[in-house]
């Protein structure tokens, strides 16, 4: 039976089984393949979308509970890769192998759109369902403070995300260490 | 994706030149100028932990008149930067800007690139050299040629950004307006990997530059946070089907018959169909039910209603606690091999006062990168093309031409960026199963996906160990005996020489404290497993590093003296002469003394660095922790890396574990060269290594595994994370790897802490197995 819901802004129809997972529709029919599949059972967050703004694991939604919804993709997460939740990312380079990376991503920009300024408790419980298995967890968890302060204009210059590398401080933020990692021999 | 130039016009009919030439440059039809250079013997030998060498120095650049500047980065993307990094060190050498330069992936093309593969930490070592003079080569020629089009001495010809300057005259060029010039000044002939050498191209000073030793951000980066396909599992086509894969359980067993015509009848199947294990089915191809449907979820529905019956065959038997019996009646027992004796350990363990004896084990685990298994394959009109994430893809081409007798050149091999690989994609097992499955549907392109039960159930895993140790400390609380009956899986009575003794989990003789204690032996026993294994992210060290450490720290606290303190002294001891180096760049694990090892040995002064380094950003001693919480210590060398980490835990009255942060210090030579990745898989590394400690295990019963996903087998979370302080020593040595040696200490270190806050020893991992309660 045809479902109909918005994705990414657009209208939708697919007719599928019923109990497909929209993890499937998406990366399967849709050809929206930025959502992950990583373990099925909702352990692991690689497949988290945003259901009406709230993150879920479209690995555990039935298409056919989706009539009507409102579903956001990291493809339709910004136009152009400018979210601060994707700004912060680039500008801290979070990912190593990056497959978790859109999951955490969607995890992150649900939370940072209710808080903008979360304490490490705040990330711990939005993020402990999204497993980085190359643990960038300290990057994960410094690159939410930063889109926290993007959103909130704190610390952002014209282009100030988009120049390259990135600047001392969101090093020093992502780190948690000091500035230089570097010691001569004695 | 795919490159598009290939390295000559007539690649096949050179193929002899190719493999003789090191370094070729060649015009490219419709311009421009391609700079590649060739791995010397693309049948490099195996290396020591069993992996092909096969991943020789090599490097491909493009510079076109529209001045575009290409770097193909050759080797396999799993996580570990080197899309990135390597590319780097040609970019500083061709002295270009680094947001200049296009990078793209190769193909899998041994005769266009030599060896292709993600293992052993490798890439930095074997890279470093050849890399830079590979990038100066290409800046010389653009010197020449400026040179030679403006009638000037090419030593009053500089370089900067991708440009040719002759300041003199004022005059400018960009490097692909040199590019055709720079095309007919070069040898018709490639140059040999000796006459390149004999042209001694000077390389930047390390002052001066500009790309390597900066924070660059990942190539795939921006890609990676908008969600665009990257990955194996996201490649497609048109008129794909998807394919689940269902094997025995038990490993080695067979179909004996399945209901595919209830299968074929679900909704969207358009195949079913039994495969009969490959020749050497252990490693390879298993007997299993293929199912292809028109997408991956109807595959997997299907799935549910089919019915196998098994022949289970002789491994439903094993269980892993006849593994861990058998082990302690071997431990007892008179070892099978003797790996190295030293003076007399028994007569002195025998004759001391202060005695420790203590036996440490550490179970299986599974890799579990977070991208399941997959590959898509096409075979058509004879020919197979592949489409996979892989660590090793001549490794998983030659098994395929081996298992199903497709010839090397009908088999054309894509490489996938990988999520995640640690070891796991260095077997091609879910490789030939898609070819398999491929060539039984002639024409149709196939993707094959496991699911996360499949990896869980059905991986390459890293293989137990147990440690019997015990030894001996002086008056003076120094280490006069050490002994350990090391037993792990293996076949008895091989002829597997005494170097990384054990399947994928070898000890090397050498092993450290080996030539620091002058009554030393090791000895060796095996156990026969029908279990698959394989190398996991420092394999051998992961396990070797926590049972020496560990039991270091019983003998500190017999000898009554600080960690730390203990490992100075004991560094500082008794050195027997060390073993010779073998060359440089040899590949496999890179611990000390292991012939093949490659590259420096153990050095006990590197490793003093670290240590004092670790112990002052940690503030080692200088604070007291209240009870329940303490501090531990490990270090470790591997993978030609010398690392020292301290771990902080806290563990509440209850026993609930909580690490507070790590600090690593680590010595990889005189450069790091792209520090913002480098931090980040280091931190990454220390803490794999505290998630194996912490609640890590796979369990055997009726020859099977008994975990099925990410809710019992657990990976880290961001709630057991913790902040993870990185300082790298700079020393007067070659930059090596980044990939695994920080991981070995931080398990020892976790466990240790544990012991610092706790008062409890933890002899066998996880330590979720253990009750941690204290009062």
């Amino acid at each position: 039976m045809p479902v109909s819901f918005k994705l990414n802004g657009k209208a939708v129809t697919v007719d599928v089984t019923a109990d497909t997972p929209l993890l499937w529709v998406l990366r399967d029919t849709l050809d929206y393949k930025g959502t992950k599949f990583g373990c099925g059972v909702g352990q692991c967050g690689a497949c988290t979308v945003q259901r009406n703004g709230t993150a879920v694991r479209s690995c555990q939604l039935r298409v056919g509970t989706l009539e009507g919804a409102d579903i956001k993709t990291i493809e339709g997460l910004s136009p152009d890769g400018t979210h601060a939740v994707q700004r912060a990312w680039e500008e801290l380079d979070v990912p190593q192998c990056g497959y978790c990376q859109a999951g955490q991503i969607m995890s992150a920009a649900a939370l940072i759109e209710r808080n903008a300024n979360p304490t490490d408790a705040d990330i711990d419980t939005a993020m402990n369902g999204n497993i980085c298995r190359c643990a960038t967890y300290h990057r994960i968890r410094a690159a939410i403070k930063r889109a926290g302060e993007i959103k909130r204009g704190v610390g952002v210059t014209p282009n100030s995300s988009r120049s390259g590398a990135p600047g001392a401080d969101a090093d020093a933020a992502a780190s948690g260490a000091p500035k230089s990692l570097f010691t001569s021999a004695r | 994706m795919a490159t598009t130039i290939k390295p000559s016009a007539t690649p096949n009919a050179q193929k002899g030149v190719d493999r003789r030439g090191f370094l070729r440059v060649s015009a490219i039809a419709g311009g421009g100028l391609l700079i590649a250079s060739y791995a010397e013997d693309l049948e490099a030998a195996t290396s020591a932990f069993g992996m092909r060498a096969d991943y020789t120095p090599n490097a491909f650049i493009r510079i076109t008149p529209d001045n575009v500047i290409t770097i193909i980065s050759k080797n396999p993307e799993i996580g570990q930067g080197v899309k990135t990094h390597l590319t780097m060190i040609i970019a500083e050498e061709l002295d270009v800007e680094w947001k200049a330069v296009r990078i793209e992936q190769g193909d899998h093309n041994p005769a266009a690139y030599g060896g292709q593969g993600a293992g052993g930490s490798t890439a930095t070592p074997q890279n470093w050299d050849l890399l830079r003079r590979v990038g100066a080569y290409g800046r010389s020629l653009m010197v020449e040629s400026a040179a030679q089009t403006w009638g000037v001495p090419a030593a009053e010809v500089t370089t900067g950004a991708g440009n040719a300057y002759h300041r003199a005259s004022n005059r400018t060029a960009t490097y692909g307006q040199l590019a055709d010039k720079a095309a007919t000044l070069v040898p018709a002939t490639p140059l040999t990997i000796q006459q390149f050498q004999a042209l001694n191209i000077p390389l930047k000073d390390p002052k001066d530059y500009k790309i390597i030793g900066t924070k660059v951000p990942g190539v795939d980066t921006r890609k990676i946070v908008t969600g665009q396909p990257l990955f194996g599992i996201d490649f497609t086509m048109p008129g794909m089907l998807s394919a689940a894969y269902v094997k025995c359980p038990v490993f080695g067993g067979k179909v004996v018959s399945a209901n595919l015509d209830v299968i074929k009848a679900e909704p969207g199947v358009r195949h079913a169909f039994v495969l009969d294990a490959g020749p050497a089915a252990r490693d390879q191809l298993h007997s299993g039910v293929a199912i292809l449907a028109d997408t991956w979820w109807q595959a997997n529905a299907a799935r549910r209603k089919l019915v196998v019956q098994w022949d289970e065959g002789s491994g439903a038997t094993h269980t892993s606690a006849q593994y861990t019996a058998k082990a302690a009646e071997l431990g007892k027992a008179a070892p099978m091999r003797n790996l190295r004796k030293d003076g007399d350990a028994d007569a002195t363990i025998a004759g001391a006062t202060k005695k420790v004896e203590a036996a440490y084990y550490v179970p299986l685990i599974s890799h579990a990168p977070l991208e399941p298994q997959n590959t898509t394959a096409l075979f058509k009109d004879g020919k197979l093309e592949l489409w996979s994430a892989t660590q090793q893809p001549a490794g998983g081409r030659a098994l395929v031409v081996s298992t199903l007798g497709i010839k090397t050149e009908d088999i054309t091999l894509h490489i996938m960026r990988s999520g995640g690989g640690f070891g796991r994609r260095l077997t091609n097992d879910y490789m030939v199963e898609a070819a398999a499955i491929a060539k039984q549907v002639p024409g149709v392109p196939v993707k094959l996906i496991w699911t996360r039960e499949d990896d869980i159930q059905h991986d390459f895993y890293r293989p137990p160990q147990w440690h019997h140790l015990s030894g001996a400390v002086d008056a003076n609380g120094r280490v006069v005996a050490w002994k350990n009956h090391y037993v792990a899986f293996g076949t008895p009575n091989s002829t597997q020489p005494n170097v990384f003794f054990g399947n994928s989990s070898g000890i090397s003789a050498a092993e450290f404290p080996a030539r620091f204690v002058r009554n030393f032996q090791l000895d060796g026993s095996v156990i026969e497993t029908h279990v698959p294994l394989g190398a996991l992210r420092a394999p051998g060290s992961n396990g070797i590093a926590y049972a020496t450490q560990c039991f270091i720290d019983e003998l500190a606290q017999a000898a009554g003296k600080d960690p730390i303190q203990f490992r100075y002294d004991l560094l500082s001891q008794y050195q027997a002469d060390a073993p010779p180096a073998a060359p440089a760049g040899a590949a496999g694990g890179g611990r000390g003394g292991a012939p093949g090892g490659g590259g420096p040995q153990f050095s006990a002064e590197r490793m003093r660095g670290v240590l004092e380094l670790v112990a002052e950003k940690s503030g080692w001693g200088k604070t007291r922790l209240p009870q329940g919480t303490g501090m531990g210590v490990g270090f470790h060398y591997s993978h030609l890396g010398h690392f020292a980490v301290v771990v902080q835990v806290t563990v509440s009255k209850a026993g609930a574990i909580k690490v507070d942060k790590a600090w690593c210090a680590g010595d990889i030579g005189s450069q790091v060269i792209n520090v913002l990745h480098a931090e980040n898989q280091t931190q990454g590394g220390v803490l794999d290594g505290i998630a194996e400690a912490l609640s890590q295990e796979i369990t055997v019963d009726r020859g099977r595994v008994v975990q099925t996903n990410f809710n019992n087998f657990q990976l880290l979370r961001m709630r057991q994370s913790c902040p993870v302080e990185v300082h790298f020593l700079k020393t007067n040595n070659s930059p090596t790897g980044l990939g695994e040696p920080m991981l070995p200490p931080a398990v020892a270190a976790t466990v240790n802490a544990v012991f610092a806050a706790t008062g409890k020893r933890i002899r066998s991992l996880p330590l979720s197995k253990h009750d941690l309660k204290w009062t």
